[in-house]
């Protein structure tokens, strides 16, 4: 599903991924994992298209293709959802209005009709009660005014409606209190699907016990210097990251 | 990845569709003002004696007036002596008795523009009245408005067959010593379109004029007098158009309302004057007093527009509130891109008790735009009870542009209630990668973005107009992004 062969990226001319490899098949659960400033959103972003980040070597495959060379709106409707660490806010704009847009472009791009407004709103019906998010929120505008779980719990809405190949997800977990974690966290198990690969970036253990993962990597200063299963969190819980942080060094 | 990212200020190419010209023989006259050009229109016009004598008083006021300075908005001097002040397309006749007299290049003029003179088809609800540099040449469906006695003809012919009511009317919202620019037209105005709206009539219709500036060096100075008697209503819109030149061109247009007993007057407008090209050069100098008095015990008059073009805006639709009980409205959607520049707004004149007033202004600024806001709210000593609310929310491309807000209140009753709520905000980068990041391309998230933010104004126009209004946004914003 998701091949990145050393890749190296900067931002404002400083380099942050320095050689990040890293296979992802469908139906797996990869959690990153790394203390601040090791790379992870910069990775979360690269794969997404964020402007901003300039990539110096290596590649990124999707499903075969060059991800790099596509813009981020035909990353995303080929299938690469990224989840935002800080979702945010659109006045003006309706919450449903955009994801009908948005579903619509995919669907469009996948060469099927668009959904009407019938179809639409049966759907968010079905989808909102999996996320169990309050169908007032839908109707609102796009992240204004909502509490930081709300928006957290609305990306999750967004991935089950736009029902991507790939998720990303960037420090989904951060912010929330532990009932919106699991309400977050009982989500994203439920789009857990032998055709989806999902890709959890995370500082803290917590929220992969209620997402197991199938594999954990560590990221150490732009480097994946480990990877193993879900054991391995919970060593970094208990030992921390300096442990780790010397095979880091080049 | 820097290669491809998206920046907002990366405004640019505009497309502007109606920038055509028509060729057509036309009858101008030599560029220049004195008392003889004045004299000249008149008597192509055929006009009595005491509308020529308010020609030449305004006139010889307008020698002693200065150009305002006080507007945000800047501009080389104009020379009022390089101008023409009349030109009309060549008629054999005296004027097109039908549709079938007028000139087959006119009609397809206005077929290109989207406006069919036929009466018929697409726009089968709406009564037009086509002004073409400085005459009207067509007006629909007068036959089926005479039956409820609604009178929609150009100023021209109202001056012949209705001298009586253009008389007891003309400048008594707008005088001829109003402002500058107001004074001008006075003393050249030349075409422009009238209503008579009889009392307890509901016109069947939508009335309105589609204002086409064609000719070159010339300006356009018409002025539109509606009378709504009391308890009529009627709902007005007109649309303006100019084909694309290098030298800005000046258009000076006066707008009187006036709204008796209950009567309700409903005026939008959708100006899409040429604005110029991407560095800002040529476009139309849009210098327009517009007024409505709410003369009458509950009358009402609402004024909506969307401003996405000319070189300059300057126009304030305000609301005389003189009647008890009266109201008056005034929605906008002014957009300013590359280099157009427009300062808009509104003035609420509260005179009479309990009369109410309601401001909701959206203004966008790319590129290098500047967008100012300017309204006054008067409270006057005897307005008990009055209300206004006001709301001036301001929509920024790029970092390039600008947005300024102005609002004058003053109160001098102390029963009055007053509200106005301001905001600024910015298309950011961040916002257009959550779109892309959704599937959405980025040009489909301004319009989204922008439609959003105009939500409010667009749902004041009538149906088939708000969508056009939606369309055109979208076209004046192509390549804002990219």
């Amino acid at each position: 599903m998701l091949e990145v062969k050393d890749l190296h990226a900067s931002a404002n001319g400083r380099e942050i991924l320095k050689g990040v490899d890293l296979r992802v098949k469908a139906g797996e659960v990869h959690a990153i994992m790394g203390p601040n400033g090791s790379g992870k959103s910069t990775l979360a972003h690269v794969i997404a298209g964020r402007p901003g980040y300039e990539v110096t070597r290596g590649r990124v495959l999707y499903q075969g293709q060059d991800l790099l060379a596509m813009t981020p709106e035909a990353r995303a409707r080929e299938g690469v959802f990224l989840a935002f660490q800080y979702p945010v806010e659109i006045p003006g704009v309706s919450n449903v209005y955009f994801l009908k847009a948005a579903l619509n472009a995919i669907r469009k791009h996948r060469g099927q009709s668009e959904l009407d407004a019938m179809d639409f709103l049966s759907l968010v019906k079905e989808k909102a009660k999996l996320v169990d998010i309050d169908e007032s929120l839908v109707k609102r505008a796009v992240n204004e005014g909502f509490s930081g779980g709300e928006k957290k719990r609305n990306e999750i809405f967004q991935m089950a409606i736009l029902d991507p190949p790939l998720a990303v997800l960037d420090e989904t977990d951060s912010g929330l209190d532990i009932d919106a974690l699991r309400i977050v966290a009982g989500g994203v198990n439920q789009l857990r699907t032998p055709e989806r690969a999902i890709v959890l970036v995370t500082h803290y253990q917590r929220l992969l016990d209620y997402i197991v993962p199938d594999v954990v990597h560590v990221l150490l200063d732009g480097r994946i210097v480990k990877s193993g299963d879900k054991e391995l969190a919970r060593e970094l819980e208990a030992r921390g990251y300096e442990w780790l942080e010397a095979s880091a060094a080049p | 990845m820097s290669s491809d990212s998206i920046t907002a200020q990366d405004i640019a190419a505009r497309e502007y569709r109606a920038g055509f010209v028509t060729d057509i023989e036309s009858e101008t006259v030599p560029v220049g003002l004195s008392e003889d050009v004045i004299r000249l229109i008149s008597g192509k016009k055929g006009e009595p004696e005491w509308l020529l004598e308010w020609r030449l008083k305004a006139y010889r006021h307008w020698l002693t007036m200065q150009e305002p300075t006080w507007a945000n908005v800047h501009h080389p001097p104009i020379d009022y002596q390089a101008i023409a002040y009349y030109s009309a397309p060549k008629q054999k006749k005296d004027g097109p008795k039908s549709l079938a007299d007028v000139d087959p290049k006119l009609l397809e003029t206005y077929e290109k523009l989207g406006v069919p003179l036929h009466e018929r088809a697409k726009l089968a609800g709406v009564a037009v009245d086509a002004v073409f540099d400085s005459v009207s040449v067509a007006t629909t469906f007068r036959a089926k408005l005479e039956e409820v006695g609604v009178i929609f003809c150009s100023f021209s012919e109202a001056v012949q067959k209705h001298p009586e009511l253009v008389r007891k009317w003309l400048g008594t919202v707008v005088p001829y010593t109003d402002n500058f620019f107001a004074t001008l037209n006075s003393a050249v105005f030349t075409d422009g379109s009238f209503c008579y709206i009889p009392k307890g009539v509901r016109c069947p219709m939508e009335l309105s004029t589609y204002f086409r500036i064609n000719a070159a060096n010339t300006g356009q100075f018409e002025r539109t007098l509606i009378i709504a008697e009391e308890g009529a209503y009627v709902s007005y819109l007109e649309g303006c158009t100019a084909p694309i030149r290098d030298e800005n061109q000046l258009h000076a247009a006066v707008v009187e309302l006036v709204a008796l007993d209950h009567a309700q007057i409903k005026y939008s407008t959708v100006q899409n004057w040429y604005p110029g090209d991407k560095e800002g050069k040529g476009g139309i100098y849009n210098f327009v007093t517009k007024r409505g008095k709410c003369l009458g015990r509950a009358s009402k008059i609402s004024w909506t527009q969307v401003e996405t073009g000319s070189a300059i805006t300057w126009k304030y639709p305000s609301c005389i509130l003189q009647g008890d009980d009266s109201v008056g409205e005034f929605y906008s959607v002014a957009l300013a891109n590359n280099y157009q520049q427009a300062d808009t707004g509104t003035k609420m004149i509260h005179i009479g008790k309990n009369t109410r007033s309601t401001i909701i202004s959206k203004g966008i600024s790319a590129g290098h735009g500047q967008n100012t806001y300017r309204g006054l709210v008067r409270i006057g000593k005897a307005a008990d009870d009055s209300r206004n609310y006001s709301q001036c929310d301001s929509l920024l491309l790029g970092d390039q542009c600008g947005a300024h807000t102005f609002p004058y209140i003053e109160v001098l009753n102390s029963t009055a209630q007053m509200e106005h709520e301001a905001s600024t905000s910015k298309i950011g980068e961040d916002q257009l990668f959550y779109f892309q990041q959704r599937g959405i391309a980025p040009e489909d998230a301004v319009s989204m973005i922008v439609n959003g933010f105009c939500k409010e104004v667009f749902k004041e126009l009538p149906m088939e107009f708000a969508v056009e209004a939606q369309k055109l946004l979208g076209v004046s914003l192509e390549g804002s992004v990219g």
